[in-house]
């Protein structure tokens, strides 16, 4: 009996912070639940049917067919290869460099680090098709810098001809996508080596420990988090590569991924086109494939 | 942190300023009402049969044909035509890396443009043939349709008789070679100047002189996009007389053996690349620049202004001549891929727009000012008089038109209608990328085929 | 910085030099676009690259503002004196930015502060749902969301492309961060004190999570300059292109002028990099106070 009234006034303190809370969050939601979630369910139903450009409406139920048939499409199957080795590569090498760079830079001095920082992030700022234009002018086959360069150097003898063959187009597309991520790693991995203990790495160096061991030992795992969080911002913006393969190489050269062929399925005009049920179930498999990735990040965040 | 929020709301008010326009700014095609031009136009004794009056507002969408990309050319011409009619036209440049898929979102979203300027392979075989267009034919009477050329009529025409484009121009795609690098390199003794032709043997001969002469690429099989490759096409079908499809315009015939002997021989050849980084624009712009010595993606526009720099007829930046020249053959005499380009009309579901857009293709395309329409695409029309006015006349101070005339014997078939013709686009480009790297041409060439005649394999 | 007594390893030198090199790599494109804005026709179609331009010249930009025109601005049936297009789509840029921002900030401070501080139903799902949608690239809802901007008669305008960045729940995620560093003490006074819910939020929690919010607009500001994905869908008119948006068709039409592009990225990319310098402190404060709690 004595415990009712606690009950019911935690039932109250609850629907009064439930009713508060989603006030905040209204005009948030409506935006989320409009512009991302809504479409997502839209784009899960359709998945199911054979929608297309010229039919109205969501078209007839057909199950799991489109799923089954993206299964037997090469061109998908390379698309998601292609997208898969881009996050597989970029998302390591970015962490790396820019704890590498990172670690070289926080002890300069204020300008000098400023500066050094403001450089590396430069190419996120310029924006991603400023960056691909010039990129595309400097990778050019008869008259771009790097076969200048190289040929200059008597590195290569004939051109390359970098956007125009498989065998070097898509780590183009991964080397460009790097220059535009690892300014915020930087800056954020050079606070998180400014934050370490100071005390602690000091009782490890009077007992003799070498740069590498304190490194590992006490720095490594105080930065653990924003290692995490860089994970994350990395992963995210690995899958923002469409700009770059759109304009760089329009998924030719061996470059195609998931991101492109859906707008290439949708819009190009094939034969294809228009293939929107086909389009969204591309859409429903990339989706599955970054909410896996997102959880088993934030897993690890938990468990740290 | 003060000061920044600050300087941050500040910018945010010069940009609310700024923003009215941003946030007002709705399609223009919805938003006619804005409009007070003076009447419409249902007094006009040549407005086509409509129900109730013509819009105020239409939107135009061209593709850059000739100067029809050209903003300070079309306004021109539409401003004759507003001033005329009281319809006012907004304008919208396409390109053709990403105009298709611009069209294909906007008929998405039920915003297609009223009028749109581009050739049959579109207008008819793509969104004609899915019933987005609407059926011009009533604006043809029996003289025009006397007048009109009748090949190109018929490549405008559906099965079923539905006309989805009105024509105004056409050309024939030639190729273009540098002549004064082709004289350095002793090649020019293999091109036929006169009559604009040359034969494949000599094609190759002169390829290897210019390879010898500059020891680099000298002609690109450009193949990153769909765009420009009736050049690739034309080079690989003439070189040793092929087809591309049947003659009904039923199927892809392309692994015809002649066309893949042409594909080997292009492919052994040094001074010739198969570049997946360029397109048939590009191409030009390297031709143009002078990396290139030839390029396949040529006609009489290009020849008139070379990138459409506006830098000079017939010479290349650094004032090289650039010869136009037919694609070579085993005889010399080939078969040109023709371009025909006129306007549809999108059904959008309001007949005063479907009305004011037909009346501004009656004025473009059958009038006293079709000449000016025509002039500005630098093409030849597909007519020889219009509503009385004689078209046959308007290039005859033109050297470069009247020279060009040697080549329009050749106009081959407009196959550019055959069934599944995007898809066949997308496979042979994709095919180049193919062959290009190495892959076995004869394989390559079938698998692709195999596609582009069943479409329906895929996904 | 006491730690360690300042030895000139060799390990360091090199490091130095690698970085000095890197440095140079990360800024030449930048270096590239700028004096190829500058460089006439003739230094661009070298056969060999030109370094530094043989003359200074602006054509490049005179022919990108003589290409296309639109009018300034438009408000309703007002119309503005006609500009150059490139000076428009500037125009349209900003306001979409500056839209994209404000909006965002607003809401994402909200929300963050109702994901961190308020314990109602449904939170956990809400949260969870908010991190799988982080990543989510804008191609997957390509298809749905364009029919529904096309059913809100919003396509073709700017608010078609300022409405999914407001969405993207990256700024929720961000706030919620900064929140969590709000006491809870000054929350429960404030409530003592009888204040109301929004008051307890605009006096107490806006001024303790500025720098964070401060952080977001730029980030979206940035972001939201940069973006092309969903301009590319849902802008189809050229009065309302970007300036993002507008370089890309400039780069798509068949005749092409790398001296032209160079200027129209310069254009672009000019602005947004002096915003970035101006606001640039701030900017590193920001993401690195949300981050370290992340």
């Amino acid at each position: 009996m004595a415990k009712a009234p606690k009950h019911t006034m935690s039932r109250a303190l609850v629907r009064r912070e439930t009713i508060s809370g989603y006030l905040f969050l209204l005009p948030s939601l409506i935006f989320f639940l409009g512009f991302v979630v809504f479409p997502m369910v839209y784009c899960i139903i359709l998945s199911l049917t054979d929608a297309n450009m010229y039919t109205e409406g969501l078209g007839n139920f057909v199950g799991l067919e489109n799923f089954i048939d993206l299964w037997r499409d090469s061109v998908f199957l390379e698309a998601l290869k292609n997208t898969f080795i881009i996050v597989v590569v970029s998302v390591p090498t970015v962490c790396a460099f820019s704890l590498w760079v990172s670690s070289a830079i926080y002890k300069l001095k204020g300008p000098l680090l400023s500066a050094f920082r403001c450089i590396f992030y430069l190419p996120v700022v310029t924006g991603s098709v400023a960056v691909t234009v010039v990129w595309k002018w400097m990778f050019d086959n008869y008259t771009g810098i790097f076969n200048f360069v190289l040929k200059g150097t008597g590195l290569i003898d004939k051109n390359i001809n970098w956007l125009g063959d498989s065998r070097f187009a898509l780590w183009c597309i991964i080397l460009i996508l790097f220059t535009t991520s690892v300014g915020q790693p930087i800056v954020l991995y050079v606070s998180a080596l400014g934050n370490v203990d100071a005390t602690l790495v000091e009782a490890a160096k009077v007992d003799g420990a070498t740069d590498l061991q304190v490194f590992w030992r006490i720095k490594w795992p105080q930065m653990m988090p924003t290692t995490l969080y860089i994970l994350v911002i990395t992963t995210i913006n690995s899958f923002q590569c469409f700009a770059l393969i759109q304009l760089l190489t329009s998924g030719g050269s061996g470059t195609n991924t998931v991101m492109y062929y859906i707008y290439y399925t949708a819009f190009k005009l094939t034969e294809q086109s228009g293939h929107f049920g086909y389009a969204n179930a591309m859409g429903v498999i990339l989706a599955i494939f970054i909410g896996l990735l997102s959880a088993l990040q934030f897993k690890l965040a938990k468990e740290k | 942190m003060k000061k920044i929020l600050a300087l941050v709301l500040s910018l945010a008010m010069v940009a609310a300023l700024a923003s009215c326009g941003g946030g007002s700014s709705k399609p223009a095609a919805s938003s006619g009402a804005a409009n007070s031009a003076p009447a419409a136009s249902g007094d006009k004794s040549s407005a086509p049969a409509a129900s109730g009056d013509s819009a105020e507002e239409i939107t135009l969408w061209t593709y850059p044909i000739g100067d029809w990309g050209k903003e300070d050319v079309v306004k021109g011409l539409t401003d004759a035509f507003t001033a005329e009619t009281g319809i006012k036209v907004n304008v919208e440049y396409l390109d053709y890396t990403n105009g298709d898929d611009k069209v294909n979102s906007a008929i998405t979203a039920k915003n297609a443009p009223d009028v749109i300027m581009e050739g049959p392979e579109r207008l008819v075989a793509n969104w004609g043939a899915n019933g987005y267009m609407v059926d011009l034919s009533d604006l043809m009477d029996d003289t025009d349709k006397s007048e009109i050329y009748e090949n190109v009529l018929s490549a405008c025409t559906n099965s079923e008789g539905a006309v989805y484009e009105y024509p105004l121009v056409m050309t024939a795609h030639c190729m273009a070679v540098n002549l004064d690098a082709f004289k350095e390199a002793g090649a020019d003794q293999y091109l036929d100047l006169t009559t604009h032709t040359w034969t494949t043997e000599n094609f190759i001969k002169a390829v290897d002189a210019l390879y010898a002469q500059y020891g680099d690429t000298v002609a690109a099989v450009y193949c990153a996009g769909q765009g420009g490759d009736q050049g690739t096409r034309a080079l690989v079908n003439n070189m040793y007389g092929g087809t591309f499809t049947n003659a009904d315009h039923t199927a892809y015939t392309w692994d015809d053996p002649a066309n893949i002997k042409a594909l080997e021989q292009l492919k052994s050849m040094d001074g010739i690349a198969f570049d997946a980084s360029l397109a048939g624009g590009d191409e030009i712009a390297k031709f143009y620049q002078g990396t290139l010595k030839m390029a396949f993606c040529w006609n009489i526009a290009q020849q008139l202004n070379p990138n459409a720099a506006d830098t000079g007829a017939g010479k290349t930046i650094s004032g090289d001549e650039i010869a136009f020249m037919s694609f070579p053959s085993e005889t010399g005499e080939s078969k040109l891929c023709g371009g025909i380009w006129g306007f549809g009309v999108f059904n959008n579901g309001d007949d005063g727009k479907i009305a004011a857009a037909k009346e501004f293709i009656k004025y473009m395309c059958d009038s006293e000012h079709t000449a000016d329409a025509v002039k500005a695409a630098n093409y030849f029309a597909v007519r020889d008089t219009a509503e009385g006015t004689d078209l046959t006349g308007i290039w005859a101070d033109n050297e470069i038109m009247k020279e060009y005339q040697v080549l329009m014997p050749y106009l081959g078939d407009y196959y550019q209608v055959t069934t599944g013709w995007a898809g066949a686009r997308t496979a042979w480009w994709n095919m180049l990328q193919k062959i290009g790297e190495g892959a076995d041409v004869t394989e390559t060439v079938q698998s692709y085929m195999a596609e582009a005649n069943n479409p329906t394999t895929e996904g | 910085m006491k730690s360690g007594v300042k030895r000139t390893t060799p390990y360091k030198v090199i490091s130095i030099i690698i970085l000095v090199i890197l440095a140079i790599l990360f800024l030449f494109p930048l270096y590239w676009i700028v004096t190829g804005a500058f460089k006439p026709t003739t230094d661009i179609y070298a056969s060999q690259p030109v370094w530094w331009p043989s003359e200074w010249v602006t054509s490049n930009f005179e022919k990108l503002f003589t290409k296309r025109s639109a009018p300034l601005f438009e408000i309703g049936s007002l119309v503005a004196p006609t500009v150059p297009a490139a000076i428009r789509w500037l125009v349209n840029t900003v306001f979409m930015s500056v839209a994209a921002m404000l909006l965002t900030c607003i809401t994402a401070a909200m929300a963050g502060y109702a994901l961190a501080k308020k314990r109602f139903v449904g939170r956990t799902l809400l949260f969870s749902l908010i991190i799988c949608a982080m990543a989510l690239p804008k191609q997957v809802i390509l298809i749905p969301l364009l029919k529904e901007m096309s059913a809100l008669k919003l396509y073709g305008s700017l608010w078609a492309v300022i409405f999914p960045t407001v969405g993207w729940p990256f700024g929720v995620f961000l706030m919620k961060q900064f929140c969590e560093g709000v006491p809870g003490e000054m929350l429960e006074a404030a409530r003592i004190d009888g204040a109301s819910e929004a008051r307890t939020f605009t006096q107490i929690v806006v001024p303790l999570i500025k720098p964070g919010i401060g952080a977001l607009a730029i980030f979206t500001f940035i972001n939201s300059w940069n973006d092309y994905f969903m301009q590319l869908v849902m802008l189809p008119n050229s009065a309302n292109f970007t300036i993002s948006l507008g370089i890309a068709t400039l780069q798509g039409e068949s005749s092409v002028d790398t001296g032209l592009l160079m200027a129209g990225a310069a254009l672009a990319a000019v602005p947004i990099i002096i915003v970035f310098l101006i606001f640039q402190k701030y900017f590193t404060q920001g993401i690195t106070m949300g981050a370290v709690k992340g």
